[in-house]
């Protein structure tokens, strides 16, 4: 099998973040700030990143802007001519920090949004004054024209709220909206009860995504992404494994996948040790399951195996206990009851357990 | 809202959009918010002409005869690709 290049690299400067969702993807053992690559490393790897491939470089966290030398990482990565994205929740970036990012080359800049007013925002963030710091950061990126793509993750608790969640990206003059439901790794398994949202509320949200598409075409284009546990198919994961995208952890690590630190038996290489096209190619862990090659029945013998690879790695390893099983969101999965009863266990009473900052 | 583009319109990538030469796989790219799109030999020769000077009416005039082709052929297609970006918000025009 011949391995393309990847087309996109998602850093993550930091597990740092002043928020604390308690759907973060992040790991439940984060790095510490002094475990974090400097930023003469980071560079280099920018540079490797361009030089095999990869054209899209997603600046991601915990915040990144928690990292003081962000304005410099991103100059390192324009330099390298990557397209450079910035994922935010915009608490800490002051009007001076977006003139240096903008001076230092920064494409875009992708803004989560954690609920649609204080009160609602505040409380999934779990941070007073988060949301009116952050309203006040995205006037500033209007003002200065820098593309902006709204980011709502929706769950039980606030899918309702689709409605001015749309209005509100027209509002801030972005170009995009992503409406992304929840997904559960890392921290947000803890929150699966809480956060789950109810086939109902994943029907009524797909309607509206496409009724307002259709309204506000050629003003706001939409991505949405639904959850797969009410599909009978599972998504493919970023299109295969180890097939368009890698992770650099804060630490160095290289993972296929945000989420593939939760998969025990793989071993992760680092920046630090390895060059980045070699653990992309050669590595153990990228190459585990990637293509068709290694994957079980039902999937082996099935017509969907080239779509979807077999679903997410994590997720099987999540609900089935194995990661090299069949996703069991799938209805031919034998482990697709597990599933089923998930579902039924979503509450809307059900606590929030907080992500606990490193 | 109708997106299609009138003789007089003049089309440009907005910020945050733009081609580049992707010499690993030996193509040119649409670079967009989190997004790349390979094109071929034809939306290549359509994106270049989008400057925000020219007119749409004068970039088919141009390809129609560049390429030897009917003009409104050539418009057809042109409108289908341009259309399709500026959904995306990738096009914009003046
Ligand atoms: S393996 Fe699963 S968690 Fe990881 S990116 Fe793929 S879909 Fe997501
Ligand atoms: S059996 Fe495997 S390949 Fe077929 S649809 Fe299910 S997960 Fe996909």
């Amino acid at each position: 099998m011949s391995v393309p290049p990847p087309i996109a690299m998602l850093a993550e400067l930091t597990h740092r973040c002043p928020l604390s969702c308690p759907y973060c993807s992040n790991p439940l053992e984060m790095a510490a700030k002094e475990a974090e690559l400097d930023t003469e490393t980071w560079a280099d790897v920018f540079r490797q990143a361009a030089e095999m491939g990869v054209l899209q470089l997603h600046l991601s966290g915990g915040e990144p802007a928690s990292r003081r030398d962000l304005e410099e990482l991103t100059r390192a990565a324009h330099a390298a001519g990557l397209y450079t994205n910035l994922i935010t929740s915009a608490i800490g970036l002051t009007p001076r920090r977006l003139d240096a990012l903008e001076a230092a080359g920064l494409d875009h800049i992708q803004l989560s949004l954690q609920g649609t007013n204080a009160q609602l925002a505040d409380k999934i963030g779990g941070y007073r004054g988060g949301f009116d710091r952050k309203m006040q950061a995205a006037e500033e990126i209007a003002k200065r024209g820098i593309p902006l793509t709204l980011n709502a993750v929706m769950h039980r608790q606030n899918l309702d709220d689709l409605d001015r969640t749309i209005d509100m990206a027209v509002e801030l003059g972005a170009r995009r909206l992503e409406v992304a439901c929840v997904q559960f790794h890392g921290w947000a398994t803890k929150n699966i009860a809480a956060l789950l949202p109810t086939r109902e509320q994943t029907e009524a949200a797909k309607d509206k995504v496409a009724e307002a598409s259709k309204r506000l075409r050629g003003v706001l284009a939409f991505d949405f992404v639904p959850p797969d546990y009410y599909a009978d198919y599972p998504k493919s994961c970023m299109g295969g494994w180890g097939s368009a995208g890698l992770n650099v952890a804060p630490d160095g690590s290289v993972l296929p996948c945000h989420a593939a630190q939760t998969i025990p038996h793989l071993q992760f290489d680092n920046v630090r040790d390895t060059a980045l096209k070699s653990i992309w190619y050669d590595s153990a862990a990228f190459n585990a399951y990637r293509g068709t090659d290694w994957l079980p029945e039902p999937c082996q013998s099935c017509d969907r195996k080239e779509v979807d690879f077999g679903g997410c790695r994590c997720q099987a390893l999540a609900l089935a206990g194995d990661a090299g099983a069949t996703d069991p969101v799938c209805v031919k999965s034998p482990d697709h009851h597990r599933v089923v009863a998930m579902l039924a266990e979503g509450e809307d009473e059900a606590d929030l357990t907080y992500r606990v900052n490193a | 809202m109708s997106l299609a583009l009138s003789p007089d319109d003049r089309p440009y990538l907005p910020r945050g959009v733009r081609l580049h030469d992707d010499r690993v796989r030996g193509s040119t790219v649409l670079l967009a918010p989190e997004k790349a799109v390979e094109l071929d030999q034809i939306g290549v020769a359509i994106l270049s002409r989008v400057n925000g000077e020219d007119t749409f009416a004068q970039i088919i005039q141009d390809l129609a005869q560049t390429y030897n082709a009917p003009a409104q052929q050539i418009e057809q297609d042109v409108q289908r690709f341009l259309v399709g970006l500026r959904a995306r918000l990738y096009l914009m025009v003046h």
